[in-house]
Formats: structure tokens, C-alpha cells, sequence
């Protein structure tokens, strides 16, 4: 018996906070590939404290959905899980290649394989790209846009900047996009002008975050300029300065998101079988080319 | 009348040949080239298999109990068998008054869930599960519900609409059945509307139930909320009281609470009557404790106000309506009510000033408030 186990933040004001987790775990508890699929929240029930007693499981693959290695994933979720003699040394990162690291947890036994961060995972460009192609109904986008990945900054946590690095790097080694930039909402260069980093006319704006919240849907269109007051909502796209800004929401919420969760599992010794596959087609909002 | 279906009796006949069964009454051994068959109502010794059979079937419900038990539930998942022997009291009755009290239905209540165990075919397990409140409705009248991952959006908001970050708190809302759920289905539905309710339940009718108090679980505290380890200056624990006054009171939350202020001091206030426990301070006692801590940084002063006999009253109807929340019960033209809408704004009228001062008597700004986001 193999359990996947997905933790993330979760809120007390917010029930959309936890709305993409459910829907991924979803995802993956109908491949079949786990015997349980649960969630388990910093500030939502289960607890992280009281998550690993609802499964049945010996074996379980603890995934954190969260964006960065840091705080969260470093001190808070090892302690609250109870994984016993757990040193962030064990994942021997540099911030942004933790991949796996085996414990017990002291409560129930479980044998935990806690993994990294999807945010840090490399499939996650492909959510990142995949976020577009949903955004703008093509499945092809790239020639003719700009992409721009929207971080938080480094003012709470320097991997946070790393990963937005990684992944605007990796996109831009794709060679698939005209230009590709990454941009912060609380350091240069800033997301607020974002029309002043593009030539492209056409700009996609995909923020690198597990859910949409007070971040993705009130400050980054505001600031952008796609909105005067978030209430009254914005067009996909919006022209700003003379560019077509098609904003994405987090990029949390794409269903691909599922991927980066299973091949992070599979990579700490979960037996997924054909379950990446699998996923990497039904959550495809798009028609795929040729069809 | 209950049957024993084929596969049942080849399952015993299959694991006798490995040991003797002994279960809730029923004893099945093989001995050499014969059989020897037990149940509170007789024993058979020197059976054949045909004989077997036939015993079998005259002592049907001992027969497909054990398959239920000990075939379909097992013994894999330990707190979710306990919670299934539990809603037929499977520990007290014997076989044959359980399977009398489960085809009439034997009732748990479960927070606000009450939950039906009945008997299927040939002793097979069935749970309903629906609100307290709709004890008496037709089921046909009802929502009804068969993938237990649909409590999970039964469960994210009140009747009113509101978000409920807290699981346990007894604002569920009616009107919804699961009408025939199986075991495995019926502990994933209860865990989805009160997550791990059934785990720790078990474990403290194990004794083995990990209570953290109130002292350690702030101790643990880092990042945001590391500042609750200072709200205690060893000066007793009547700050922890009010805490659990005001959030784990039985009206807030359905867990019992079982934690203290430490191992050696309990709390003063009563822990409530849940079916089950509540291990440690959850993180919505965390998150206001937070708050409660900076607040609680401040002394007490000495203000005046000017206030009727009846406007001092008033105040503390306003305080006792917000606090047992029913703001929203009070009828607009209820001007008997002192938290009634008219009446609050005519205090307000009279006795605010225009920078919305209490009888015009300033706060005195010169300590700070707070800053720093709430929700982290």
C-alpha cells in the first residue's frame, strides 16, 4: 500500500485556497496510482499534525505544494508532520534541487518520503507554458509573445527568486516565445510595468503561485493596470500602453499542476505507472495540434 | 432472512484449512477429515463439508458477520474498523441482536452527522448518513449524495453562504443524504466533514491518544506566531480560560477538548461533550492567540463615559449578541432587543463623536495598534 499525501498552505478566510489542491489530488486519486490520496493544510483540516493518522498506508509520498524551498517546506511542515531526525541537509539542496528524503514519521511509523516543492520541479515550466496555451485557447502560442513569470521577490525568501529565474530561463531556452522576462511585485524589475519589458504586442502573464488569492487576483491587475478596482473583474485580454496582457491567474490552478505532484512522488520511489501519462493529456484544456 | 452466499461459505471453508476461526461468537475448526462447527446456539462435531454447509446455513448470520468482519472490512485499516464495530455496538450485543437492531437501522450521532447502519443482503453493511437536523425527513426529500468527496463541498460553507475554516464548528449545513454508502465509503464521508474525528477517537479509546497542552504547542511555534510563547509570564492560566471560552466552547466547536493548559494544570472552563477529542490547539486558536497576545501587551486604563443605566445595558447586549452570534436573528423593528440594528445606530448617534469616539472620549493613539498581516 502507497499513499500520496499533498500539503499546502490553506486559509481561514479563503476557501479558493485550497480549491486547486483538492482538484489535483482529484486528478491523481482517479488514475488509480495510490491505494489513498489525501490533503493536508497549514491552516485547514486535516492539520499537517493530524493528516498522516487518516491514511491507512505504511509507505506514503508527502508532496508540499508550494512554490519555493524555505520556511514552509524547510521547518514547518517536517516539524508538523513529526518526521523524525529531519535536517534540511537531508535534501542537500541548493535551493532549488531538494528532490527527496526518507523518515518516520514518530506518531503513527509511517515510513514518510518527503519530497520537494513542486514550484522547484522541472516539469513545472511545462505548467508554466501549459498556463498559456489555456489562457489564450492556443495550443501553439509562442511566436508573437512575450511571457512574462510573476514572483513574489525576495523579500521573505531569496528561493523564491530562484525558481522564478529557473523556470523564465528554461522557457526562454525553449526558444518558443519571443521574449520571456521574470517580474516581482515587491522588487525591479517590477511587475507594475510590465509593458515597458516587452516589444511583443502580445504579452502572456502567468504568476508563479499555488492558488489564486489576494496576490493574483486583486494587487498583480491593479498594478498592471488591467483593472481599477479588481471587483469589477478585467478582459483576457486587456490592452495596456498599447499590449495585449492576457493575465493567467495563478498558475496553480492549471490542471497540469497534477503532473508535477506525480512525478515528484514517482521520483522519490512511488510506483505511478502510466498515471504521468495519463494526466498529461486529460488536463490539457486545448485541442493538442492536429486535432 | 439471512443467506449464506457461496463465495461466504468457500472463504470460511478456505481459511479453516489455515486456523480455526473464532469470531463474534462463531468457532469453525478443521479437525483431520472432519469439521467442527460453534455458535452460542449449538455445536457440531465430525462435520463433512456437505454438513458444514448445512450447519452454516442454519447459523447464517454468524456466518456472513464473519465474512463482513473479517473478509470485506479486515483489519488493514484499524481506526476505520473500530469506527464500523462501534455504529453497531459490535463489542457489546451479540450477532443476533445486532442483526435484529440493524434491519430496523442502529443510529450514531457523529457532531452533526447521524449516521444509519443497516443490513444488507446476506449481511452485508449499509450507512446512511445525514444532518441531526433532518432526523425525520423523508430521504426522498433530501440532496442526495453518493461520492464521499462531495461533503468536502457540503462542508465549505454555512447556511448563509460563509466560509467555515473550522470543520468542527456546528454550523453544517442540512438538507443533503448519503443514502447507502459502504464501510470504506461511509469513514471517508465522516473523515471529509470532520477530518481525522475517526483516527483520533480510535486512538483514544486505544489510549494512545497524543494530547499536546496548550504549553507545548505554543512552545512549538515559529515564524509569525512564535510571539504566543510570550503571552505566558507566569502569571497563571486564566489568559488560556478565556481562550478556550471563547473558541472551544461546545457552541464554537463540536471537538471535546481534551488538552490543558499544561499536563499538570488543567483549565477552568468545561472541555465540552464531543463524541471526539480535540488532541491540541488547532491553528484557528493559534492564529487568534496571535492577535490576542499583541492586544493583551496592553494595560488597562481609566476612561469616562456618560452612559444611561439602560445605554450601559445596551453595551453589553451588543457584546453578548456578536459574541453568541445572533446578530443576524434580531428582527429589524425589534426595538426591545438592545443589540437591534435602530437602537445600536441611535447610540451611536447620540453618543459617538464625529471621529467616532464613545462619548466623545478619545482612545489616545499614542500606542500603536497593530500591523502585520492576519492570515499567515
Amino acid at each position: 500500500m502507497q499513499a500520496l499525501v499533498i500539503v499546502a498552505h490553506g486559509s481561514h478566510l479563503n476557501p479558493d485556497s485550497s480549491s486547486p489542491t483538492q482538484r489535483h489530488a482529484d486528478t491523481i486519486r482517479a488514475t488509480g496510482a495510490f491505494d489513498e490520496v489525501k490533503t493536508g493544510y497549514w491552516k485547514e483540516e486535516p492539520s499537517l499534525r493530524e493528516v498522516l493518522r487518516t491514511v491507512e498506508s505504511d509507505e506514503v509520498f508527502v508532496v508540499p505544494l508550494f512554490i519555493s524551498e524555505g520556511y514552509f517546506t524547510e521547518q514547518v511542515i517536517p516539524r508538523e508532520l513529526r518526521l523524525d531526525g529531519w535536517d534540511v541537509s537531508e535534501w542537500d539542496s541548493d535551493g532549488l534541487s531538494a528532490d527527496t528524503a526518507t523518515l518516520t514519521a514518530t506518531d503513527t511509523g509511517q515510513v514518510v518520503h518527503y519530497c520537494g516543492p513542486v514550484g522547484t520541479h522541472e516539469s513545472m515550466t511545462d505548467v508554466l507554458v501549459r498556463r498559456a496555451e489555456t489562457v489564450t485557447g492556443d495550443p501553439d502560442v509562442g511566436e508573437g509573445f512575450g511571457f512574462a513569470v510573476v514572483g513574489h521577490g525576495t523579500e521573505r525568501n531569496e528561493n523564491s527568486a530562484k525558481a522564478i529565474e529557473y523556470h523564465a530561463d528554461r522557457i526562454r531556452e525553449m526558444d518558443r516565445f519571443d521574449e520571456v522576462r521574470a517580474l516581482y511585485m515587491d522588487e525591479e524589475p517590477e511587475v507594475d510595468d510590465v509593458t515597458d519589458h516587452f516589444d511583443s504586442e502580445d504579452v502572456v502573464v502567468v504568476p508563479l503561485f499555488i492558488a489564486d488569492g489576494f496576490h493574483t487576483q486583486e494587487d498583480i491587475p491593479e498594478d498592471m493596470g488591467l483593472t481599477d478596482d479588481y471587483r469589477t473583474g478585467y478582459d483576457v485580454p486587456t490592452v495596456v500602453d498599447g499590449h495585449r496582457i492576457w493575465y493567467a491567474g495563478a498558475v496553480g490552478t492549471e490542471g497540469l499542476m497534477a503532473d508535477v505532484v506525480l512525478e515528484r512522488a514517482a521520483e522519490a520511489g512511488a510506483d505511478v505507472g502510466a498515471a504521468v501519462e495519463r494526466v498529461r493529456e486529460q488536463t490539457r484544456e486545448t485541442p493538442t495540434a492536429g486535432d | 432472512m439471512t443467506d449464506v452466499r457461496a463465495e461466504q461459505f468457500e472463504s470460511l471453508v478456505r481459511r479453516v484449512e489455515e486456523e480455526p476461526v473464532d469470531f463474534d461468537g462463531l468457532y469453525v475448526a478443521r479437525e483431520d477429515d472432519s469439521y467442527a462447527f460453534e455458535t452460542p446456539d449449538g455445536s457440531h462435531d465430525g462435520l463433512s463439508e456437505a454438513g458444514l454447509h448445512e450447519a452454516a446455513a442454519d447459523a447464517a448470520p454468524y456466518v456472513t458477520n464473519w465474512y463482513y468482519w473479517e473478509e470485506v472490512v479486515g483489519h488493514r485499516g484499524r481506526h476505520r474498523r473500530a469506527f464500523l464495530r462501534k455504529l453497531e455496538a459490535a463489542d457489546e450485543f451479540s450477532v443476533g441482536r445486532r442483526y435484529d437492531e440493524l434491519r430496523d437501522g442502529m443510529h450514531t450521532e457523529w457532531g452533526q452527522l447521524r449516521i444509519t447502519a443497516t443490513l444488507g443482503d446476506d449481511g452485508d453493511r449499509r450507512y446512511e448518513v445525514r444532518h441531526e437536523a433532518d432526523e425525520a425527513v423523508d430521504a426522498a426529500e433530501l440532496d442526495e449524495y453518493t461520492d464521499p468527496l462531495n461533503a468536502r463541498e457540503l462542508a465549505t460553507s454555512d447556511e448563509r453562504g460563509r466560509y467555515r475554516p473550522l470543520k468542527t464548528a456546528p454550523t453544517l449545513v442540512d438538507g443533503w443524504v448519503f443514502p447507502a454508502l459502504d464501510g470504506r465509503d461511509l469513514v471517508e464521508t465522516v473523515d471529509t466533514f470532520y477530518p481525522a474525528t475517526v483516527a483520533n477517537w480510535n486512538l483514544e479509546r486505544e489510549g494512545e491518544l497524543d494530547v499536546s497542552h496548550w504549553e507545548e504547542t505554543i512552545e512549538r511555534q515559529t515564524g509569525i506566531y512564535g510571539v504566543v510563547k510570550t503571552w505566558n509570564r507566569g502569571e497563571g492560566h486564566e489568559h488560556v480560560n478565556w481562550v478556550a471560552e471563547a473558541c472551544c466552547d461546545d457552541s464554537q466547536c463540536l471537538k471535546r477538548r481534551e488538552w490543558q493548559y499544561d499536563e499538570n494544570t488543567e483549565l477552568d472552563v468545561d472541555g465540552g461533550d464531543g463524541a471526539f477529542p480535540c488532541r491540541e490547539p488547532c491553528s484557528v486558536v493559534i492564529a487568534a492567540s496571535r492577535k490576542w497576545t499583541r492586544l493583551e501587551g496592553e494595560q488597562s486604563r481609566t476612561y469616562e463615559f456618560d452612559l444611561t443605566p439602560s445605554e450601559k445595558e445596551q453595551v453589553e447586549a451588543i457584546i453578548d449578541a456578536v459574541a453568541d452570534g445572533r446578530v443576524d436573528d434580531i428582527r429589524e423593528a425589534d426595538i426591545y432587543e438592545g443589540a437591534n440594528r435602530y437602537r445600536t445606530r441611535f447610540l451611536r448617534a447620540k453618543r459617538f463623536d464625529e471621529d467616532g469616539n464613545l462619548s466623545g472620549t478619545p482612545t489616545d493613539a499614542a500606542e500603536d495598534g497593530d500591523g502585520g498581516e492576519d492570515d499567515e
